[in-house]
């Protein structure tokens, strides 16, 4: 294994791990800090113990992204070094000022919320849970950012002097359309994963019939923003697949395994490929049932547009950059596309069933103790639209700029790249361990649990080992 | 604004940015070593906690915003110094990531066995991150193999010389006494004794180190030829402050004896950029292939945005930064109707 393969994978696999816990975070927050308001404006206690509850959830999971966030900053220097020079001048601004405008704000405010209760007035420890939220989430927007840039540069010269990209025009960079689609895919996406979490769990305990009112009211508040927020996810990922289109469009046909120009052109329902993905063995498309420029659609909002073949743009694209391999791998591209807007719509409807299922006394039906279950939807879509949004860009790190061979740091060897990419799941895999089992424990105790654990001291810990 | 002036200030910034992340997180780091040690019941050690409980995440974000402003105003240095210590830092990350999780998982279950762990991952992890710290600081001072395309030509043992675990150890020491003078100053009564009589007997320990720290670098460094022998009043004072720590100590005067740790870490690290400035890498091999403010910054324009931003942000950060410090100012007690979990 080269250093290069290892630095690929540690950084796809930290980061995916990173991304399991963030979107929960990004939407988490908002329902905390609305219902610790509700409790402010009505004095209706349960309002407490849901804030208190889901709260206790939500710092499980936030320190986790903490602390694997620190990982990524880091990374970028430490096995990316080529990279980093060669965009630095531009990618460290977003990324310098996410630690500016949003880490101070969430981690600063996150200490007051935490300890704040009864030793800061009221109104403030209810206005620094907001300022987590909105940190958190601004957070997202600058990374966001950095990454629609990865995807699209744009306010960029290419410097023959210093022989790296400049930035020319920060205005540019920071209304990036691309950018601004992947906040909105990304915090609609947030708060589907929290209204997902919440409808699970509170289905656990609507079924035993355990705090009935604080749950049912739960759940009632995360399907309508579940089925809101899935349906957002939805819009936004077909605008973001428009953009990529014009922008990306080797990822576009990749998704497809469209190979040849056409038009209209047919959306693929199942296509096989053989084992290097670069052939295409069978497929079924939606024109073999007479329906045609369903892709096309897709692409453009019209049914007769030309969507061009991977094998053209690759013709185009070594004509431009030179001779090379740019189609990303299809396997990973197709079938994460398919998983992503799959569970995405399976999404959608599961939240509208279980508003529709609200008007009757949920506590009594059948279908209820399987609802935990959908907590893993989102967690589905998300890895996979991150796996798809990174692979599909390959051979790329920078869109057309700079390909990911020639963006590793040049002084790593194997040694440390196993040493590292060892140390990492060992210990990845030890936190997630703790998390799962904390947040288990704490979701399966209720809201009496998060309330009173507080003051409960272990027994005797006088006698510990030390 | 000039180019040059430019990239001074963002120097400067990113120096302030390091001070400060020493400053804060040196008594936090001090605090999480000294927790299975000063802490012998469960409440004991959640005092212990507490007194840093609402601010350490708030005060490790130093750390994160001054690598990326490096990565925004220096490229080079971010790019050459991460990866080139890359070991080293891989490390400090174990170390902070175990510290992290630690602050928040180890009151979340009431088995004894869970939170001694954890306690015990809070010290290590801050060991670990005060020792890396102060190693890679010594080595930057005294100079890396640095080759003419700024690539790092070393690996972690090259790091690993006797005036870098000089500086290391004398960090992890430093901050100890920084740490237990802020406890010294957040806790209250049996406690708070015990944490005095910890200041003490580390004191001399620390003068022995920091000593030690300052001959070597006459060894290692060009701080003869950059500062002169009479280094300046800064390293001198840095140097006092820390002497006189001891008299504030056996008073009781907790809070001057946390002045005079926080002034002698802020003016070392003064003293640290002061040597390396306008050198931000010193290479080894030829002083030629040292990186500098120069040659490895961003461009004017993109410096000029984000002084924009750090003009208008950073004051706002400090605000509200200082001000939580404000609200948690009180002392902690191991009453365990008061302590939050």
């Amino acid at each position: 294994m080269d250093p290069i393969t290892l630095s690929r994978w540690q950084f796809g696999l930290t980061t995916v791990y990173h991304f399991l816990f963030v979107p929960l975070t990004l939407g988490l927050g908002w329902f905390v800090a609305y219902m610790q308001t509700r409790y402010y404006q009505t004095r209706d206690e349960d309002y407490r113990k849901m804030a208190k509850f889901w709260g206790k959830l939500f710092l499980i999971n936030f320190a986790i992204g903490v602390v694997t966030g620190i990982v990524q900053e880091f990374q970028f220097g430490m096995n990316w070094s080529e990279y980093s020079r060669y965009v630095g001048d531009i990618f460290g601004a977003p990324l310098a000022i996410e630690a500016l405008l949003a880490f101070f704000l969430e981690s600063t405010f996150l200490g007051v919320w935490i300890f704040g209760e009864g030793r800061v007035p009221e109104k403030v420890h209810l206005a620094s849970i907001w300022l987590v939220a909105i940190g958190s989430n601004l957070s997202a927007l600058w990374i966001l950012l950095a990454n629609g840039w990865m995807q699209h540069p744009v306010g960029y010269v290419i410097n023959e002097a210093t022989g790296r990209a400049e930035l020319v025009d920060f205005f540019a960079l920071i209304t990036n359309p691309k950018g601004w689609l992947f906040f909105w895919h990304t915090i609609a996406a947030g708060l589907a994963t929290a209204s997902f979490l919440i409808l699970g769990v509170s289905a656990y305990h609507i079924v035993r019939k355990q705090n009935l009112k604080i749950f049912k009211a739960s759940f009632q508040m995360a399907a309508i923003v579940g089925l809101i927020s899935s349906t957002l996810v939805f819009l936004g990922g077909h605008t973001n697949g428009q953009y990529m289109f014009e922008t990306q469009p080797m990822k576009f046909s990749a998704i497809e395994a469209h190979w040849e120009t056409s038009a209209p052109a047919a959306f693929s329902i199942l296509t096989i490929g053989d084992l290097t993905g670069k052939q295409e063995v069978w497929s079924l498309r939606t024109d073999a049932f007479g329906i045609h420029g369903v892709l096309s659609f897709l692409a453009c909002n019209n049914f007769e547009c030309e969507v061009k073949g991977v094998n053209q743009l690759q013709a185009e694209y070594e004509a431009l950059y030179g001779p090379g391999d740019y189609i990303p791998l299809m396997v990973v591209t197709y079938w994460t596309f398919r998983f992503m807007m799959t569970v995405g719509l399976i999404m959608m409807l599961v939240s509208f069933l279980f508003l529709l299922a609200l008007r009757k006394p949920i506590e009594n039906a059948k279908w209820m103790k399987w609802v935990p279950w959908v907590i893993a939807l989102p967690y589905i879509a998300n890895t996979s639209g991150w796996i798809l949004t990174e692979m599909g860009r390959q051979p790329w790190i920078v869109q057309g700029l700079l390909k990911v061979q020639d963006a590793v740091s040049p002084n790593l060897t194997t040694l440390d790249l196993l040493i590292s990419l060892i140390g990492y799941t060992a210990i990845y895999g030890a936190l997630a361990g703790a998390m799962f089992y904390l947040m288990k424990k704490y979701a399966v105790a209720g809201p009496d649990a998060a309330m009173h654990e507080s003051v409960d001291v272990a027994p005797s810990f006088a006698g510990a080992d030390d | 604004m000039s180019y040059e002036f430019l990239q001074t200030l963002w120097f400067i910034l990113i120096a302030i940015l390091w001070i400060g992340f020493f400053f804060l997180e040196g008594f936090d780091f001090g605090v999480g070593m000294l927790l299975p040690f000063l802490g012998k019941k469960d409440e004991e050690r959640r005092a212990i906690i507490n007194t840093i409980g609402p601010t350490w995440d708030g005060n490790e974000v130093w750390l994160l915003t001054a690598g990326g402003a490096t990565f925004a105003a220096f490229p080079h240095w971010y790019a050459t110094m991460f990866s080139g210590f890359y070991l080293a830092l891989f490390l400090l990350l174990v170390g902070l990531i175990l510290r992290g999780i630690s602050f928040e998982y180890r009151s979340k279950d009431r088995e004894p066995r869970w939170r001694h762990r954890f306690d015990w991952m809070i010290a290590i992890g801050s060991f670990m991150a005060s020792l890396l710290l102060g190693a890679a600081f010594a080595n930057l001072a005294r100079g890396v193999p640095i080759n003419a395309d700024m690539m790092y030509t070393g690996n972690l043992f090259t790091l690993l010389n006797p005036y870098g675990l000089i500086g290391g150890l004398t960090t992890v020491v430093v901050f100890l006494l920084h740490g237990a003078n802020f406890l010294g100053l957040k806790l209250e009564g049996e406690m708070r004794e015990r944490v005095i009589a910890f200041s003490k007997k580390l004191y001399f320990t620390a003068m022995i180190v920091t000593t030690l720290l300052l001959v070597t670098t006459y060894i290692y460094t060009d701080i003869r030829t950059k500062l002169g022998i009479n280094p300046g009043i800064t390293p001198i004072a840095s140097y006092v402050a820390l002497l006189v720590t001891i008299y504030f100590i056996n008073r009781k005067l907790e809070g001057w004896a946390f002045i005079m740790t926080s002034l002698h870490i802020v003016l070392t690290q003064v003293t640290f950029f002061t040597l390396m400035f306008p050198r931000v890498m010193i290479s080894s091999l030829n002083p030629a292939w040292s990186l500098t403010i120069y040659n490895a910054s961003s461009s004017q324009y993109t410096l000029t945005v984000m002084s924009i931003v750090a003009l208008i942000f950073v004051p706002i950060v400090l605000a509200y930064q200082g001000w939580t410090y404000y609200m948690f100012r009180k002392r902690i007690s191991t009453d365990k109707k008061t302590l939050v979990y």
